[in-house]
């Protein structure tokens, strides 16, 4: 493969690719979830045996935890969850078997499982199919969580995931779907787990974006901008284990901190994030952390309710502008 | 294993498991054994009876009541007890205990604490055994409890579906902890629930070595051929307390009833007999019952004289690939 080569693709498209070029490479990857022989059928996954592909009865909590069984005997299982809600019926095995066996056998075992969660908030679905749990996971000693915000982090991240010998969750944002960029083609393209990125410099504000943010916080910049402040994005890409030297880094630059996260307010991402400013950043700061998250309400299915509750562009450049 | 071989270590297991567990009842009365300790005494013929239709390579997962499945699987007593005693030297390092004992080395991938916690697992390493197209069986214990977990049903689907090579055994024996079998399941059995999944359920009974090895070998064999899943039910009886000390403000079972299981339905006194039908030496049995409380002796000596874990280790071996960890 020529690594220099890429190809114009959506974030949705990405992940399709990541998971076939994971399958194709090595035999040991299986990927289990509800109604995967239909798209096995059109093709998503490539030329593979059947028996690497299988279509579960809606058992949440059973395949997720079959899967680490799996897992621990070899295989390098992929489970999509499809809705990123319907991962609290898989949550015991995740959290009681997955991201506790390593430890608890005293590493006689490594549990090499993917487990894959898209959210789909903002699209009028309602409280059961909105959520953006990373926040409750990030809890959980043992796994790792990657947040996807751009295509080609989506292939990169999912098959850092799918080639980790741990636990890693992604939670893959569906209000991305349909994003286009240059994704690279080169099927060892990876992007290393725990490490954010600088996606637009600046020097006086930092925007730390979680997930699905990244696309309001840049365009959050562009207002700014034109305003004369000069923001700083960096975009965390995982969220276990969060890069504390990245966001150390920017504070020390700007000295003035927004946090954009999907999560809601207690005990969210951005509560840990800010938490790392508050102990071990608190004299780079000029000014008090402003964190731009969603309210305590459970999402409600009338988009005149919805919409306003998330980070938005001019939320963010709003709590930007609160700093200066 | 010639039959006689067979006998013999069967024995010797279900001693093994019963020296052990009353050692490590003593050690918790003598205050060595931190936590909580769930004794297998009294179900000795069910798990050995399974275990001994396994060969070492198939994959065994378990329940909280964890001290006597990995020693039916063959695992070395000394790592087992010096887990249960929290060492350095234990199967897991320490971080496991009582609940936990896992021995890879003999095909145990691990006994859950968390209820039917164990089952899916082996359905994934019964799914793993398909795939990868080598001929290992997934066998895995549970408990009456177990069965009303959505976790129980979800595997037994699975498996019938896929038709992968899985052993769910049933070790039921009466309670959930202290409450009675007959007042959380709809209707006594729990092998008829296997009708519900297109599986075949088989009941046994679980003091029975003889009777429990053959159904097990019968499925095993089954699963080995790429035939599918069994559900076995072993009836059997708990002769301690849910948990060792559990101190029980009222009754849930009575006496005479757990004096009639040990006068009548002692599992090692049943197998005795058997042996002895068969043309055992009673001095051959007894030299038997002596290897196995040495080597429990052993084991104790060993956990005894082995280190603690040092407080720092508690950050090694959290991940494969490692992380930075926050402290």
């Amino acid at each position: 493969m020529n690594n220099a080569k890429t190809a114009r693709m959506t974030y949705l498209d990405a992940l399709g690719l990541a998971q076939r070029e994971e399958m194709a490479r090595d035999e040991t990857v299986v990927i289990i979830g509800e109604d995967i022989s239909l798209y096995a059928a059109g093709g998503a996954y490539g030329d593979i045996d059947s028996k690497r592909i299988r279509s579960a009865p809606i058992s949440e909590n059973g395949f997720a935890g079959m899967a680490v069984g799996a897992a621990i005997t070899g295989l390098r299982p992929i489970v999509d969850l499809t809705i990123a809600n319907f991962i609290y019926l898989a949550s015991d095995p995740i959290i009681n078997q997955a991201a506790r066996l390593r430890s608890m056998t005293g590493g006689q075992v490594k549990v090499p499982v993917t487990y894959r969660a898209s959210m789909w908030h903002n699209q009028s679905n309602a409280a059961q199919h909105s959520d953006r749990p990373y926040p409750m996971f990030m809890n959980v000693p043992g796994l790792k969580i990657v947040t996807p915000a751009t295509p080609t982090d989506a292939k990169g991240l999912l098959k850092a995931a799918i080639r980790d010998d741990d636990p890693v969750i992604v939670f893959e944002d569906n209000d991305l779907w349909a994003v286009r960029e240059e994704v690279p083609l080169d099927t060892d393209f990876v992007i290393p787990i725990g490490k954010a990125v600088v996606r637009r410099e600046g020097s006086d504000v930092s925007v730390i974006s979680v997930a699905g943010c990244l696309p309001h916080a840049l365009a959050a910049a562009d207002d700014l901008a034109k305003e004369g402040i000069n923001a700083e994005v960096v975009d965390l890409r995982s969220l276990l284990p969060l890069d504390a030297e990245a966001i150390l880094t920017t504070v020390g630059k700007t000295g003035r901190v927004v946090i954009a996260d999907y999560s809601h307010r207690t005990c969210g991402a951005a509560a840990e994030i800010a938490a790392i400013l508050a102990e071990d950043g608190f004299d780079l700061l000029k000014k008090p952390v402003r964190r731009v998250v969603t309210p305590d309400v459970p999402i409600p299915f009338s988009e005149t309710m919805e919409k306003p509750l998330y980070p938005s562009r001019e939320a963010i450049a709003n709590a930007a502008r609160g700093l200066m | 294993m010639a039959t006689k071989e067979l006998d013999r270590e069967a024995y010797l297991r279900m001693l093994k498991i019963r020296h052990f567990e009353q050692a490590v009842s003593a050690l918790i009365t003598e205050g060595e054994v931190a936590g909580a300790c769930h004794s297998s005494i009294g179900q000795e013929a069910a798990i050995v009876g399974a275990c001994m239709a396994l060969r070492r390579d198939d994959y065994m997962s378990g329940t909280h009541r964890s001290h006597g499945h990995p020693i039916g699987k063959g695992a070395d007593l000394n790592a087992l007890m010096a887990e249960i005693l929290g060492k350095a030297t234990g199967v897991c390092g320490g971080r496991g205990g009582s609940m936990h004992l896992t021995d890879t080395s003999v095909g145990s991938i691990g006994e859950s604490a968390i209820v039917a916690g164990g089952i899916p697992i082996a359905v994934g390493a019964a799914l793993s055994a398909q795939v990868r197209g080598t001929d290992q069986v997934a066998l895995t214990f549970f408990g009456d409890g177990a069965v009303n977990e959505g976790a129980f049903h979800e595997s037994l689907n699975m498996a019938s579906i896929w038709k992968l090579p899985v052993i769910f055994f049933c070790e039921n024996n009466g309670y959930a902890a202290v409450t009675p079998a007959t007042q959380t399941h709809g209707q006594p059995d729990v092998w008829v629930r296997a009708a519900g999944y297109g599986l075949p359920g088989i009941c046994v009974d679980g003091q029975d070595f003889d009777a429990v090895l053959s159904v097990t070998q019968e499925a095993v064999t089954r699963a080995r051929c790429g035939s599918g899943p069994t559900l076995i039910e072993a009836k059997t009886y708990r002769f301690d307390e849910h948990c060792v000390g559990l101190f029980i403000n009222g009754s849930y079972r009575t006496q005479a009833e757990v004096d009639r299981y040990k006068s009548e339905r002692d599992p090692i006194k049943l197998f005795r007999t058997r042996l002895l039908e068969r043309g055992w030496l009673d001095c051959d049995l007894i030299d038997l019952q002596a290897r196995a409380q040495q080597l429990v002796e052993a084991a104790v000596e060993f956990a005894r004289n082995s280190p603690f874990p040092a407080a720092e280790a508690a950050y090694d071996r959290v991940h494969a690939t490692q992380i930075p960890i926050r402290r």
